[in-house]
């Protein structure tokens, strides 16, 4: 540099320029300029999710009744474990990058390579993981009914401790009542996916003939659980059902508030995106780092920027598990 | 670039480590200690935290300290900001500590007055 850079004799004086007050290159100030500015968007993000849960105080989804589901390990209910795993696996990304920064520091190609590397497997698991995830939260697993005011109704059975039960078995297989739309025939800009497996009448059918059913309202008492009608209540309620809920999508969902499942879809996509974009950025990097462009420029500054980039987005984890998982 | 001057004391400097490296994996198993504590919490749920403190369960409130202060140790220990000068270090971190609990009281403070309008008025919840 000093043999390139002609100094003006503003050098070492404050306001001309000659000193640096923050200590850091322009690029790292940059990648942190830009990661508070994510984080101002993701906040605002998670910020609206509690305005909305606010809300709905006393009808919110509870996320350990809604996220239980573990790979290999179906119709056994465990609470937290698969999102700790999640959490688990980021942090340990977040590692191995610090690990190759570090590395970095002292130019040696090999191991940083190396960590890298391992940083992208890291990253990999984690879109995997949350791409599985994505999926059993669409699919749902009880399925549920939606009343004409909007809220939706849940079934347990009282002789089983309050277990939620799934639509198929009780629902009777009735005669659909209903066409699906399709834009060629009836309104040309209408049409649907695929309808329920089952029909409206056949859930309040199959309700009736099964004694120990119960419905299951959105209502939470003062303990923080899910208020179970009484069996006359839970009949008269089924009155006002119009809509058969299978699992999720942007419209309704079987967990409750409609609002829970755009929100999940919405942090969680935005948060997986990034983990995404962060894999693309670290395989670009590792690719400059084996071909050895830094090791020739003798600064591996850019792993240092392209980790800053993904221990924020361990960061945003951080946040999202305990406000979407745990509060 | 060779700096080396890595700062390697954490929990203000009752905790000293020989190394970089052994300051990421110090901080690695600090993390996973809080985060193993954060899932016991959130499977058992205890009676005894279930009680509101502040207008929130004790519980709430354990899990967001905790947060912050695994927030807290990535950004000086992984993302370096312990390296880096104070005037930097602020000019990243105080802006984000001003504007998010402001935005994050004036939009809870709407949510529960619009749950109160829900609760105490005619209209029917979710539409």
């Amino acid at each position: 540099m000093e043999a390139t850079v002609t100094h003006a004799d503003t050098e070492g004086t404050v306001w001309g320029g000659g000193n640096k007050p923050l200590n850091a290159t322009y690029g790292k100030m940059m990648i942190w300029f830009f990661i508070v500015s994510d984080a101002l968007t993701f906040s605002g993000f998670l910020v609206a999710y509690g305005f909305s849960r606010f809300k709905f105080m006393d009808t919110w989804p509870i996320a350990d009744e809604v996220f239980t589901h573990v790979p290999f390990m179906h119709g056994n209910p465990q609470p937290m474990i698969y999102v700790a795993f999640m959490t688990f696996v980021l942090i340990i990304s977040s590692v191995t990058m610090v690990l190759a920064v570090d590395a970095g520091h002292k130019l040696k190609q090999n191991r940083v390579a190396w960590y890298m590397f391992a940083t992208i497997i890291g990253g990999l698991v984690f879109v995997g993981s949350q791409a599985w995830e994505w999926g059993t939260f669409i699919k749902g697993e009880y399925g549920a009914i939606e009343t004409k005011g909007g809220s939706i109704l849940q079934f347990v059975n009282v002789s089983e401790a309050n277990k939620q039960v799934a639509l198929g078995d009780f629902a009777l297989h009735t005669e659909t009542e209903r066409v699906q739309d399709k834009a060629n025939e009836g309104i040309w800009f209408e049409s649907e996916g695929a309808l329920p497996t089952y029909t409206v009448s056949g859930v309040v059918e199959g309700f009736k003939e099964h004694e120990n059913l119960r419905v299951r309202t959105q209502l939470l008492d003062e303990h923080g659980h899910k208020t179970i009608l009484s069996r006359e209540e839970s009949l008269k309620k089924l009155e006002n059902a119009t809509y058969v809920v299978e699992g999720a999508n942007l419209h309704r969902n079987e967990y409750g508030s409609k609002l829970f499942a755009d929100f999940f879809f919405f942090i969680t996509g935005f948060h997986g995106f990034h983990v995404f974009s962060g894999v693309v950025l670290n395989i670009i990097i590792f690719t400059n780092v084996i071909v050895g462009t830094y090791e020739k420029r003798k600064s591996y500054e850019m792993v240092e920027k392209v980790g800053l980039y993904w221990h924020f987005v361990d960061l945003v984890w951080v946040f999202v598990f305990t406000f979407f998982y745990l509060v | 670039m060779a700096h080396d001057s890595h700062k390697l004391a954490i929990f203000r400097g009752t905790l000293k480590f020989k190394s970089n490296q052994q300051k990421i994996f110090g901080v690695l198993i600090f993390l996973s200690f809080i985060t193993v504590i954060e899932v016991v919490l959130g499977i058992l749920k205890p009676e005894s935290l279930l009680k509101v403190v502040a207008g929130m369960k004790l519980l709430n409130w354990i899990f967001i300290i905790l947060t912050l202060v695994k927030a807290y140790y990535i950004a000086w220990d992984f993302m370096h900001l312990r390296d880096e000068k104070t005037s930097f270090k602020m000019s990243l971190v105080l802006p984000l500590l001003i504007l998010i609990p402001y935005l994050a009281f004036i939009l809870l403070h709407e949510g529960s007055y619009i749950f109160d309008v829900y609760h105490t008025g005619y209209i029917k919840w979710d539409f």
